[in-house]
C-alpha cells in the first residue's frame, strides 16, 4: 500500500515536471516574449554596457577627498566568510541494514568557497565504502558554481582510489538542484557522477524530494567491482517533515540498479543487481 | 535602542492637533541577527512559509485548468524566482512591534471625542515594510520624511524602514485599531486609539499573500497581466491616472513609462532645449550586471509612480477592503511650495541599478557589492539627477544621507522631497539632489540585511 502511494506520487511528480518542460519548449519556440525573458538572466555584457565605475572620478573607498587614512574600516557581509553544514541524507537502509551519510559543508564568501562533500555506507560498525571530496568552488554564474579539487574513495574490501575532480553544482531552471562532476584518477581512470534533486512542497513543511544519482566509469575497476560505462543508478523519493527548516526527519524509498560489468560482478558474487528498499533518516543543516 | 527625534519648525506646526503621538514601528528577533543573516546565506527562503505548494497547484488546476495553472508558474519556475518572495524575514523569526509593544501588549493612544489627532508614523524596523490602516478612519497625510506635503486623504499606506509619514485623523468612535501588517503578510503590529485606556476595537486578519505579478518581474513589458493588475483604487483618483490601457491611445503627457514610449520620448527630448529636462528612458545595464551577483535584469521598467505595490492593488475589487478604499502612492505626494527650493535643471544624470541574487543572498548596486564598489562622486552644490532602476523583485527603500532626494516624475516634474524613496520591483524612478555638505556619505537600501549584504555605496561630495 505504502509502496503504491510512493509510486503514484513519483509518477505524479515526473508527469508534472514533464508537462512543464513541454510547455516551456513550446513557448520557447514560438513566444517572442519568452525569448525576451531569456535575456533577463545571464548572458554576457554588450560592448556598450555601462561602466560601473564611471561615476567615481577615479576615487576609491580608501583614496580621494575625505577618505579616512589607513586601511578601510567598514567591511560589510559581502566581505565576510560564512559556513554551513548540510546533512542531506543521514539515513538507515532497511534491506541492507546499513547507514548512509551524505553531508556537504562549505566555508567562504558568496562567490568563492571551500567545499567538502562526504558520502559513505556504514554496516555492522564498519565503514564499508566512502567517498570524500575537497573542492574549491567558484561562482560560474548567478546559479552555478564550478568546483575543482580531489576525491578520495575508500573501500573496506577493495583498493583506495584518488581522483582529481572538476564539476559544476547549482540550481537549474525549474528548481532542479544539479551536481555533475568529472574525475580523472591514476592509471588513466576516469569517472563521471551526476546527481539531481527536486523539492515538491506538499505543504509549507511537508516536502517530497525525488532524487536521482548515477555513476559512470571509463574503465573496469576489478578491485572495487566496478565496470566501465554506466555502473549504477539510484532513484529515490523521500518525504520529509520540516519541524524547522533546519531539522527534518524523513521516510523514503530508494531503487538502485547496477549495469554492465558492475552488474556482472555482483551476479558472480551471488548478489542482487538491483533492488528497492525503504529508508528512514534525517535531513538537517546548520 | 531606538527613539524618535522630532524637530518642531521654528514657526510652529502647519497643522493644529489636539493630540500628537509617535507611532514607531519596529521588528524584533530573539535570534542573534547575524545568525539570522547567515541562515539567509545558506537558504534564502528559510523564513518564507507562504511558498507555492503542490496543493496550491492542484487547486489552480481545478479552478483555471491545467494549461493556465502551468502557465501561471512557468516563468517563475524557469527563472528560479519565487512569486511569494516578498520579504527576507517573517514572523517565523520576527515579532512586530508598535512603540516597542507587541500586538498582545496593545499600545494605546488616548483622545477625547472631537480631537484632531496627529500620528507620526516612523518605520524603525530593521527589515520590514508595514502597511498601515486604521479601519473606520481616513488618514490625511500631511508630512513625508519630516517634510510637509499637500494634504492627501487615504485609507492606507505602505512604508519601509527609514520612511516616516505624519497623518491627521479625526476619530469619532470610542476605539480604533491601528493595524500595521507586514508586507509579506506573516504578521502584524497593532495598537489602539481610544477614549479610555483598556478599550479595544476589532483586529483584522492579515491579508492573504498575493503573488508577485509579471509587472513586478518584467516592468512595462507585460502589458496584459501587469497593467491589468495595477489598475487599482489608487489609480482611479488624482491626476496621474493612466487612463486607457491601450497603448495606441496613450497620452504621453501622462505618467507612464516603458520602452513602448521610447521613440516618442527621444523625440520629445530632442525638441526640448535641455536634453536633461526629463530623465533618460534609455535602459543602460552596467557591465557588472551580467555577473554572478545578479539574477535578473529588467529591460522594460515601469516608470509610473501611482502603483501602491504588491498586495495593495485592487483591494476593493478583491473584496479585501470597502469600495473606494484608497492606498497612498508616491504619485500622491507633492511637497508644499518652498520645499523644493532649487529650481535649476540637472546638469548631469547618473543611472544606477538596484541588483541582487536571491539564491546567493547578495544585494548590490550595478552588481557590485560595497566591497567591490567605488564611491559615487558628486560636486559641491551641483544639481544632479539620479536614476534608480530596480532590477530585482523586491522593493528597496533607498536612503541617501547628507542631502535630499527630490523625486520627480518620468516627465521631469519635481514632486516631493524625501530622504528615503521606496523603489518597487522592475520600477525605474529618478530624483534630483543638490549636495550642500562636503564629505563622504552613505547611500543604501534601508532594509538592514540588504545593506549589509552589499547594497551600499559611498557618495563623495567634493
Amino acid at each position: 500500500m505504502r509502496l503504491n502511494t510512493v509510486k503514484y506520487l513519483t509518477t505524479l511528480v515526473f508527469t508534472v515536471a514533464a508537462l512543464q518542460v513541454n510547455t516551456v519548449l513550446a513557448q520557447m519556440d514560438h513566444g517572442p516574449e519568452h525569448q525576451d525573458m531569456g535575456q533577463m538572466q545571464g548572458g554576457s555584457a554588450p560592448a556598450d554596457a555601462r561602466d560601473p565605475q564611471a561615476y567615481s572620478d577615479g576615487y576609491t573607498l580608501t583614496e580621494g577627498p575625505y577618505a579616512q587614512p589607513g586601511p578601510r574600516q567598514l567591511k560589510l557581509a559581502d566581505e565576510h566568510a560564512f559556513w554551513s553544514v548540510l546533512g542531506d541524507r543521514l539515513e538507515y537502509h532497511e534491506d541492507s541494514e546499513s547507514t548512509v551519510y551524505d553531508i556537504q559543508a562549505w566555508y567562504g564568501t558568496t562567490y568563492n568557497r571551500f567545499v567538502i562533500k562526504a558520502e559513505g555506507d556504514i554496516a555492522d560498525g564498519t565503514l564499508e565504502e566512502s567517498s570524500t571530496e575537497l573542492l574549491w568552488g567558484h561562482a560560474l554564474n548567478a546559479y552555478f558554481d564550478t568546483q575543482l579539487g580531489v576525491r578520495l574513495d575508500q573501500y573496506d574490501e577493495g583498493k583506495y582510489r584518488q581522483w582529481l575532480a572538476i564539476g559544476m553544482q547549482g540550481l537549474a531552471p525549474y528548481w532542479f538542484e544539479l551536481d555533475v562532476t568529472a574525475y580523472v584518477g591514476d592509471d588513466g581512470r576516469t569517472a563521471l557522477s551526476a546527481e539531481a534533486e527536486y523539492e515538491l512542497l506538499l505543504t509549507q513543511r511537508l516536502i517530497l524530494q525525488p532524487r536521482a544519482e548515477l555513476n559512470l566509469y571509463g574503465k573496469d575497476d576489478l578491485d572495487n567491482r566496478l565496470g566501465s560505462g554506466l555502473s549504477d543508478l539510484a532513484v529515490g523519493l523521500r518525504l520529509r517533515y520540516e519541524f524547522s527548516r533546519q531539522f527534518a526527519p524523513y521516510i523514503g524509498v530508494e531503487w538502485t540498479g547496477t549495469y554492465g560489468d558492475t552488474a556482472d560482478y555482483r551476479r558472480a558474487a551471488g548478489e542482487d543487481t538491483s533492488g528497492t528498499q525503504f529508508v528512514a533518516g534525517l535531513r538537517f543543516w546548520f | 535602542m531606538y527613539g524618535a527625534l522630532i524637530i518642531e519648525p521654528r514657526a510652529g506646526e502647519r497643522h493644529r492637533a489636539d493630540q500628537d503621538y509617535v507611532v514607531q514601528l519596529s521588528d524584533w528577533t530573539d535570534e542573534d541577527p547575524m545568525h539570522t543573516f547567515s541562515k539567509l546565506k545558506v537558504q534564502s527562503d528559510v523564513y518564507n512559509f507562504n511558498q507555492p505548494t503542490f496543493f496550491d497547484f492542484t487547486a489552480d488546476v481545478s479552478k483555471m485548468g491545467l494549461q493556465a495553472a502551468l502557465e501561471k508558474r512557468q516563468m517563475w519556475n524557469q527563472m528560479r524566482m519565487n512569486p511569494t518572495d516578498l520579504a527576507d524575514l517573517s514572523a517565523a523569526t520576527l515579532t512586530f512591534l508598535m512603540n516597542g509593544t507587541t500586538p498582545a501588549g496593545n499600545w494605546s493612544g488616548l483622545f477625547q471625542r472631537g480631537d484632531r489627532v496627529r500620528l507620526r508614523f516612523i518605520n524603525a524596523a530593521s527589515n520590514s515594510f508595514y502597511d498601515i490602516r486604521i479601519p473606520g478612519l481616513k488618514l490625511t497625510v500631511i508630512q513625508a520624511d519630516g517634510q510637509d506635503v499637500e494634504p492627501v486623504t487615504v485609507d492606507e499606506f505602505r512604508f519601509g524602514p527609514g520612511e516616516t509619514y505624519d497623518v491627521m485623523v479625526e476619530p469619532r468612535d470610542d476605539a480604533y485599531t491601528i493595524f500595521a501588517q507586514s508586507m509579506e503578510r506573516s504578521g502584524y503590529a497593532r495598537g489602539t486609539l481610544t477614549v479610555r485606556q483598556g478599550l479595544t476595537a476589532p483586529v483584522p486578519d492579515p491579508d492573504p499573500v498575493e503573488w508577485l505579478t509579471m509587472a513586478d518581474m518584467m516592468g512595462a513589458m507585460s502589458h496584459g497581466t501587469g497593467h491589468e493588475g495595477m489598475n487599482h483604487s489608487g489609480m482611479d483618483q488624482g491626476s496621474m491616472s493612466m487612463g486607457a490601457m491601450d497603448h495606441s491611445t496613450m497620452d504621453h503627457s501622462q505618467m507612464h513609462g516603458g520602452m513602448a514610449m521610447d521613440h516618442s520620448m527621444h523625440g520629445m527630448q530632442r525638441a526640448s532645449d535641455n536634453p536633461l529636462a526629463k530623465p533618460s528612458s534609455t535602459i543602460r545595464h552596467a557591465r557588472t550586471e551580467y555577473a554572478a551577483s545578479v539574477d535578473m535584469r529588467v529591460d522594460m521598467p515601469r516608470t509610473n509612480l501611482d502603483d501602491p505595490g504588491i498586495g495593495l492593488r485592487n483591494l476593493s475589487q478583491r473584496g479585501l477592503r470597502p469600495q473606494g478604499h484608497r492606498v497612498l502612492t508616491l504619485a500622491d505626494l507633492k511637497s508644499i511650495d518652498g520645499v523644493l527650493d532649487d529650481r535649476r535643471p540637472p546638469a548631469r544624470e547618473l543611472e544606477l541599478h538596484l541588483t541582487g541574487n536571491m539564491e546567493r543572498y547578495s544585494w548590490s548596486f550595478d552588481g557590485l557589492e560595497f566591497g567591490k564598489s567605488t564611491p559615487v562622486s558628486l560636486r559641491h552644490n551641483e544639481r544632479v539627477r539620479i536614476i534608480l532602476q530596480n532590477d530585482t523583485m523586491m522593493t528597496h527603500p533607498m536612503h541617501l544621507h547628507g542631502m535630499w532626494s527630490e523625486l520627480e516624475t518620468d516627465q521631469g516634474e519635481l514632486r516631493v522631497r524625501r530622504h528615503t524613496i521606496p523603489v518597487q520591483p522592475a520600477q525605474r524612478i529618478s530624483y534630483l539632489t543638490t549636495p550642500h555638505d562636503l564629505g563622504r556619505w552613505a547611500w543604501h537600501c534601508h532594509l538592514l540585511f540588504h545593506m549589509d549584504a552589499g547594497m551600499f555605496r559611498e557618495v563623495v561630495v567634493s
